[in-house]
């Protein structure tokens, strides 16, 4: 693969490039240490699909997540990206293909923001009307506006920050991006916002994406799939959101879930994907919109006396009606769940 | 290296004079420094606790190291005349800022979090500064009595351009002690100068709570408040 | 060299009482003609080899230390050792190093110059690598993310970033040059020190004071051009904070 081939040469960058990305009975064994920080992990993310690393702290995610780009070197086993062995790579060359993302940002503070984002594209030797206009591309679809380029990091706020951050990890278009709690250190309220932005960038540029995080909320809101870590790197269950929450393999992940993980999954799904009980006349304690999630749907019904709920859409026509029963019936559209105590 | 060898046959041969110069270089420095304390301490203290003329404190320091040392004892010389208490007052001029900077910058840098919390305790001020404050600037009180210790003790040995006496009055004496005896000399001041400076850096460890150790520094590089160079290597 | 003579004859020593301002003749304290008479003969060039002396040991110096602080910044088992070596010379006082390297250098030019430099180590090499050691880990960890190779990182990150320690240290270490490079007239008849040693064995002082005063002042004028040089190369330490 070539190293320089990371953004296209010409016209608006076509972001669907991805690559898919591999390990493959991976093991860390730190000098010194007297366990391995990662045993024996066996992992595919396809390309284009957002995987969550998630798992308590000392779980090895991070470690995971920095073998990818050779930010720590692996003690055995392989990682493939689109195929080909990370290890045959000079690091500095590999890891300009491969976006990084980080908690603490790390901006250059001495480099306006503009030159933080066009650190990559510079090492790779673009010239300098294409990485100009690189930076005003990223800066618009991370959401900044044009004019905070010339300032420096110091001078942005820390959701300002992160957005920037993200949009250096993109500037060469690289097919994977690494993204190690990203979202860790800013309020909640801004956190959201940052994790629905980077989900409707993410349906855009369509990049194969690592994301470590220990909050299983953030997980199950962001991830394809959500690969589960316990101590030493072990892969507890590597399955998509809902079918996390509707089968955990093992206590460890029912317990890392949560109870509330019926809950949780309620919240995956949206009256719109529910096959709503027709209208009758007798109803209805209120009406909820079609795009309210299953989650909040039965919060309302249990705060008012169980009664039923019409349904309606965004210009308020009723569509049906919804129970709590037709709730619960929804959960097992999935394969049945073993009860966790049993397995 | 024969004219060493000459040197230490110097010693050898004259440590009743060395001797007495050397308490009269200690003395000097000591009044000096003791003098330079009594002064400095207070103020600095008293200001950092106030988080007050910071301005001040901290650029007397800069403009103290300006003063060439040399001419600042020869001014002396010119303003007062000859002897003992004039280039004393010098040396308590070179030393002042040193400490007064360094005393400054370590009450008034204490964790705000720990002054916060002892107020929210309902300590009065003074029980903030006895209790608080100065525990934990103490360390670096001391890195600026170390500093202006040694950095009197080396000054010391010009003293006897201006009159007084000190080790230094053989240093620049080399039309009677030759040079064996200028390097004598020498190596008793550096020696001294050492041991002094071994001596501080010892009480400064022992006055520094196990808690936080700092790295050992002298005062100069805190005085521009360089960014601390205790931060772990990159793995 | 017989040339020498005439030359000597005609420069009267000081005080010149048949020639001098009724303030030289009186032994004013401070007399301004002195100065100006003797500006160009005097005070001119020693003031001149006074900032010789003082370039070429910040020079040598940072160069020296810059590349020891390199190597220890790679190294940090370095650090001790060298700390404890120019801790040492540091510690020495000015006069008696400058005496203990005669036997080695004699009465010359390197001899003012190994004690000048030895007294700029300590400070440029603790406080470049301080610089160094101070850079965020997270900005070391994303630029080593991005793909910067180890000399990019240093030469385009850290060292940048290390611009205010290092230029924190050359402030301290020129100043300090500047007033110990006075007592350099002990091994060297040169820069500010001589009119300050003329100064001090004669009665008449205004020779005493215009250099130890142009001393100071070529001190704090370093300085404050330190500072100057400062802001112009790391603009980013001074833009407002807003969060």
């Amino acid at each position: 693969m070539n190293s320089e081939n990371t953004a296209q040469t010409e016209g608006p960058p076509a972001y669907p490039r991805a690559a898919s990305l591999e390990l493959r009975n991976v093991r860390k064994q730190y000098p010194g240490a007297s366990r391995p920080a990662i045993e024996d992990l066996t992992l595919t993310v396809p390309a284009g699909e957002v995987c969550v690393l998630v798992g308590p702290s000392g779980c090895g995610k991070t470690t995971a997540m920095r073998l990818v780009n050779r930010m720590i070197d692996l003690t055995s086993g392989e990682i493939l990206l689109d195929g080909a062995s990370v290890m045959e790579r000079k690091p500095p060359e590999l890891r300009r293909e491969i976006g990084y993302v980080i908690q603490q940002i790390g901006l250059f503070p001495h480099l306006t923001i503009a030159d933080n984002v066009a650190t990559v594209p510079r090492l790779l030797g673009w010239e300098k009307d294409r990485v100009t206009a690189r930076v005003q591309e990223l800066l618009a679809l991370v959401q900044l506006p044009p004019e905070l380029a010339d300032r420096y990091p110091a001078q942005l706020s820390g959701g300002q920050r992160q957005r920037v951050g993200v949009a250096r990890a993109l500037a060469a278009d690289p097919p994977l991006l690494l993204m190690d709690e990203p979202f860790g250190a800013i309020d909640p309220i801004a956190r959201a916002r940052l994790q629905d932005e980077l989900l409707q960038l993410q349906q855009r540029v369509k990049k194969t994406i690592v994301f470590v995080t220990h909050d299983i909320d953030e997980a199950i809101k962001l991830g394809d799939r959500i690969a589960i870590l316990r101590e030493g790197g072990v892969l507890a269950q590597y399955a998509p959101p809902d079918e996390l929450l509707a089968a955990p393999a093992d206590d460890f992940v029912a317990q890392f879930v949560g109870v509330d993980r019926g809950l949780k999954r309620l919240a995956l799904s949206r009256l719109v994907d529910v096959e709503l009980l027709p209208l009758n006349g007798d109803h209805a304690a209120g009406s909820v919109d079609v795009q309210t999630s299953l989650r909040d749907a039965a919060s309302l019904m249990l705060a008012d006396g169980n009664r039923p709920l019409t349904v309606v859409d965004s210009d308020g026509k009723p569509l049906g009606q919804v129970t709590l029963e037709l709730i619960s019936a929804a959960l097992d559209r999935h394969p049945p769940t073993p009860d966790p105590s049993a397995t | 290296m024969n004219d060493f060898t000459d040197a230490f046959r110097f010693i050898a041969d004259n440590t009743a004079l060395l001797w007495t110069l050397t308490l009269d270089h200690l003395a000097l420095s000591g009044a000096a420094v003791g003098i330079a304390l009594a002064l400095a301490i207070p103020l600095g203290v008293t200001l950092g606790h106030l988080h007050r003329g910071s301005f001040a404190a901290i650029n007397v320091s800069n403009v103290g190291r300006a003063l060439p040392s040399l001419a600042l004892i020869s001014i002396g010389v010119a303003v007062l005349g000859i002897g003992f208490v004039n280039v004393m007052v010098a040396l308590i001029v070179l030393a002042f800022p040193i400490v007064l900077t360094n005393a400054y910058v370590a009450v008034e840098g204490v964790d705000q979090d720990a002054v916060e919390a002892a107020r929210g305790m309902g300590m009065r001020p003074h029980e903030v500064l006895w209790k608080v404050e100065l525990p934990l600037a103490l360390p670096l009180i001391f890195a600026g009595i170390r500093t202006a210790v040694v950095y009197v003790i080396a000054t010391a040995t010009l003293a006897a351009v201006a009159g007084a006496h000190s080790l230094g009055d053989i240093i620049v004496d080399q039309a009677t002690y030759r040079l064996p005896g200028v390097l004598g000399a020498a190596i008793c001041v550096a020696v001294l100068a050492l041991v002094a400076e071994l001596l501080f850096a010892g009480l400064q460890r022992a006055v520094t709570p196990r808690a936080l150790r700092l790295e050992e520094r002298g005062a100069p590089s805190v005085l521009l408040g360089e960014p601390n160079p205790e931060r772990t290597a990159q793995t | 060299m017989t040339g020498a003579l005439p030359l000597a004859a005609a420069q009267p020593v000081i005080p010149d009482f048949g020639r001098g301002s009724t303030c030289v003749r009186e032994n004013g304290a401070f007399c301004w003609d002195w100065v100006s008479d003797h500006w160009g003969d005097t005070l001119r060039p020693a003031l001149v080899q006074h900032l010789q002396l003082t370039a070429i040991a910040i020079v040598l110096g940072f160069a020296i230390a810059f590349v020891l602080a390199l190597a220890a910044h790679r190294r940090g088992r370095l650090t001790t050792p060298v700390v404890l070596v120019t801790g040492l010379l540091y510690t020495i006082p000015s006069l008696a190093l400058f005496q203990l390297l005669v036997p080695f250098t004699g009465l010359s030019r390197t001899t003012a110059e190994v004690a000048l430099v030895s007294y700029t180590l300590l400070i440029l090499f603790r406080n470049t690598l301080a610089g160094l050691a101070g850079v965020p880990e997270e900005v070391r960890d994303a630029a080593r993310g991005m793909g910067l190779t180890q000399r990019q990182l240093l030469w385009s990150v850290e060292l940048p970033l290390a611009l205010p320690a290092i230029v924190a240290g050359l402030r301290i270490a020129t100043v300090t040059v500047i007033s110990l490079a006075t007592v350099a007239v002990f091994v060297v008849n040169e820069g500010l020190g001589a009119p300050i040693y003329a100064g001090l064995q004669q009665t008449f002082k205004t020779e005493l004071i215009a250099a130890g005063a142009l001393c100071v002042a070529l001190a704090l004028i370093a300085d404050g051009l330190l500072v100057l040089l400062q802001r112009v190369l790391t603009p980013w330490t001074r833009v407002a904070r807003s969060r």
